[in-house]
């Protein structure tokens, strides 16, 4: 549906290099990476708001030369960017040609806020904002829908809710969609597939289960979480601590998080972290050995 | 972008400037340094920083009461005072000086004649620049975030220790800022000393008009002009402009009065102000309905007998022609200004644009006599001759409008979102009905704003205009001070009639303003 060959963008220094990416019709694709990777201008050379070489085709249509607002691609920005001046079902028939107050009931009542047509944005919560502007960007019926960080603002309770809400939308309307994040859970909970964009370049695109288990380099292996020790990935099922073991590591966290209790800690300098259970804890500060256990075992 | 607006103030401020010093240094340097050196104009430099020393002392005195309770408290009809304290500084200065004049004039209504004395100008100025300390310390005080105070005391200070180290360093800023407008304003004032001075009273602006105007001493007014420019110059450079900063969010932190002390302060503090603002207002009115203390409507009568032959002035011909210049003025001074503030916002703050931004508000600080003289020097006579075409007027009048809408549009321009036309394109909008759409509506208030202060500001314009205005065709703020200075209760009456009119003229254009969201805008 979205396929983008050579993609490139300069701006004083070049942004983004070389971009393959193929995202099928349907599908949900996440490009994850830290802050500055280029994963927001790789977004907005999509949407045709900045320029860029190679092609970028959209539905077998090329997009080369075509302008952001007729493209046919929709898009979610992480600060809702709702228009101020105008009413909820303004802004979400913002994009449609004529006006349409049963589409835009309609559009509403998908993201669960039936009847707030004619409230003030200003008075909207972060989610519901995030929400209408989902619908907003909804509306016209994108070929594409690119989100931009668009949960970054919320907190983490509301956030987990609204990636769910998010993602069930998503699928049931069958929306081509390419989201970029910083944040793995969002990734990982929201994508079919995951791209792992490293300095201005696609390191791996994979589905979940491949990123965890066949991490091309060791910067991957850590930004899905895994812990790298000697050269080795390990998810943190793997690790325990035993009092022979072959790493030495200053433990410089603790928590529990989804049914595990979990460790963090450094050795050498590299982060690690790895599950233990609750009487065995070690405690802030404290020097223990680790080493690889078999999980079934 | 910033071309014009660059060179827009080289030709209609600096050219004008240099004119006034050049015809003074060709006629005379020497007499240029023997005017700077008497002691008369020590003595008169000596008496313009003393009223404006007063001034702006009673205008804080005034003020920061009212800034505090307004900015601290809510109560019932807080919004409408709000926009009332800020009638004074549009209202034109030769109306202030007009009002006053009925308030503490020879046969002023409060029974006491202050009219040749300090303190008549004082209580004018104080009236006119209220509203500057109380938007620009508000400002800084409604959003100073309470929780910093607490800090103070959670960490071991005492109550006074806290104020003393948290928020008066925070406020200080805004405190100096203000002063230094307001006493920049007051150093500089002409139509509020020039009518109520009683000709007793003088300053270096109401001196420089003297000596050109009636004495034709070019090189006297050319030599106070230098000395005034230094002076300014010198009080902003010891001084130095900081603005306030804004120590939180713009959120209200305002709260109900608690106890029958605060309410009674706020009580007070609403009603002073309120009279403050008014009672000068409501006596033009009284005046002009008035002779020998008997209800008559000859004043109003004779404003609009059009064409009287007896009547040198013809106020509403003068009615005419300051919508006409005003609306001209407003228009250059919108276009000009506007580029100025697309271009400062849109091109960072650094370097050179810092220079160009204080250029932009030169002709705040510096006299609108001087700049009224050398526009008259410089493009008043052969071989660019365009004393008769009324564009000096209007020239002048804008140059004077420029700071303002450049101190409006400037913040509302950069602090508009761009990237609400990338969503706007997104949804499939075309550039065109993406900025018809999104950001016109957006800068809107913005625009009226300035363009309602720009109107306020120069059909008011009495300094420079007075020396452009052609005597067959005067403005009405030049009309009205030729009418206040003739003999005769009637054609008295008459002049506070005008001063009505022009009164109702600005305070249409502030409710204007106001109806667009005032509060949004302005913070010099």
């Amino acid at each position: 549906m979205l396929s983008m060959t050579a993609v490139e963008v300069s701006y004083d220094e070049p942004v983004l290099h070389g971009i393959d990416l193929e995202v099928g019709p349907g599908e949900i694709v996440c490009i994850l990476g830290p802050s500055g990777g280029g994963k927001s201008t790789l977004l907005r050379a999509v949407a045709g708001l900045v320029d860029h070489t190679g092609s970028i085709a959209v539905a077998g249509r090329s997009l080369a030369g075509v302008p952001a607002h007729r493209r046919g691609v929709g898009m979610m920005f992480q600060d809702d960017l709702l228009f101020p001046h105008l009413d909820v079902a303004s802004n979400v028939g913002f994009g449609l040609n004529r006006q349409d107050p049963q589409r835009v009931a309609q559009m509403l009542e998908l993201v669960g806020l039936a009847g707030y047509e004619h409230r003030a944005v200003d008075t909207l919560s972060g989610g519901q904002a995030q929400r209408v502007a989902l619908a907003r960007a909804l509306a016209p019926e994108p070929d594409v829908l690119l989100l931009d960080e668009p949960f970054g603002a919320l907190d983490v309770v509301l956030k987990a809710q609204l990636v769910r809400e998010v993602q069930q939308v998503l699928r049931d309307r069958g929306v081509t969609v390419l989201a970029v994040t910083h944040d793995r859970h969002e990734a990982f909970t929201m994508a079919d597939r995951v791209a792992v964009l490293r300095a201005g370049e696609l390191v791996q695109v994979a589905t979940a289960d491949e990123l965890w288990n066949k991490p091309v380099d060791a910067y991957v292996a850590r930004l899905v979480g895994l812990s790298v020790l000697d050269g080795v990935a390990y998810p943190p099922e793997e690790l325990r601590i035993t009092a022979q073991g072959r790493w030495a590591l200053q433990v410089t966290g603790r928590t529990f998080l989804d049914g595990r209790y979990l460790v963090s800690g450094v050795v050498d300098g590299e982060s690690v972290t790895f599950g233990s259970d609750a009487r065995s804890l070690p405690a802030v500060g404290q020097t223990v050995h680790i080493d690889r256990v078999d999980p079934a075992g | 972008m910033l071309v014009v607006p660059v060179v827009f103030l080289l030709v209609m401020f600096v050219v004008p400037v240099a004119a006034v010093f050049r015809v003074g240094l060709e006629t005379g340097p020497s007499q240029m340094l023997e005017v700077m050196g008497a002691g008369r104009t020590w003595q008169i430099l000596g008496f313009t920083v003393l009223q404006a020393v007063l001034s702006t002392a009673a205008t804080m005195l005034v003020a920061l009461p009212a800034a505090f309770v307004l900015a601290t408290f809510r109560f019932p009809g807080r919004g409408l005072i709000r926009a009332l304290v800020l009638v004074p500084f549009v209202m034109p200065t030769v109306v202030v000086a007009a009002a006053f004049l009925a308030l503490i004039g020879p046969t002023g209504a409060l029974g006491v004649d202050l009219s040749g004395s300090v303190w008549g100008l004082v209580l004018a100025h104080m009236f006119l620049n209220i509203a500057v300390v109380i938007r620009v310390v508000g400002s800084v005080l409604a959003t100073m975030d309470p929780r910093l105070e607490e800090a103070a005391r959670v960490l071991g200070a005492s109550r006074w220790t806290a104020w003393r180290r948290v928020t008066w360093p925070l406020l200080r800023p805004a405190l100096r800022a203000s002063a230094l407008i307001v006493f920049l304003f007051c150093f500089t004032s002409f139509g509020v000393v020039q009518v109520l001075g009683a000709g007793q009273l003088r300053t270096l602006e109401v001196e420089i008009y003297r000596q050109t105007a009636y004495l034709l001493d070019l090189p006297a007014a050319a030599a106070l002009s230098l000395l005034q420019l230094l002076a300014v110059v010198a009080m902003l450079a010891v001084v130095g402009n900081s603005g306030g900063a804004r120590t939180g969010n713009a959120v209200d932190v305002a709260r109900a009065p608690v106890g029958w002390r605060q309410r009674g302060g706020v009580a007070a503090v609403v009603v002073l102000t309120v009279v403050v603002v008014l009672a000068p207002l409501a006596i033009i009115v009284v005046r002009s309905l008035m002779i020998d203390g008997r209800l008559t409507t000859v004043g109003w009568q004779m404003l609009f007998s059009q064409g009287d032959s007896t009547n040198a002035v013809d106020p509403f011909s003068a009615v005419l022609a300051s919508l006409r210049t005003a609306g001209g003025a407003t228009l250059l001074a919108m276009l000009v200004g506007g580029m100025a503030a697309f271009g400062l916002a849109f091109r960072g703050r650094g370097g050179w644009l810092r220079s160009v931004d204080a250029l932009m508000l030169l002709p705040l600080g510096t006299s609108a006599v001087t700049v009224g003289l050398g526009m008259l020097l410089a493009f008043g006579r052969p071989p660019l001759d365009l004393r008769n075409t009324g564009l000096l007027i209007v020239l002048a009048q804008a140059l004077v409008a420029i700071p303002f809408v450049v101190r409006v549009l400037a913040p509302a321009l950069s602090g508009f979102d761009r990237r609400y036309l990338d969503a706007a394109a997104v949804l499939g909008r075309s550039p065109v009905r993406a900025l018809a759409g999104v950001a016109v509506p957006l800068l809107l208030p913005a625009v009226v704003v300035a363009a309602g202060f720009a109107f306020a500001v120069t059909i008011g314009e009495f300094g420079a205009t007075v020396f452009l205005a052609s005597p067959a065709d005067p403005t009405l703020p030049v009309a009205i001070s030729r009418l206040l200075a003739r003999p005769g209760e009637v054609t008295v009456a008459a002049a506070y009639a005008a001063s009505a009119v022009l009164m109702l003229i600005t305070a249409a254009v502030v409710v204007g303003m106001d109806r667009v969201r005032l509060s949004r805008a302005v913070a010099f």
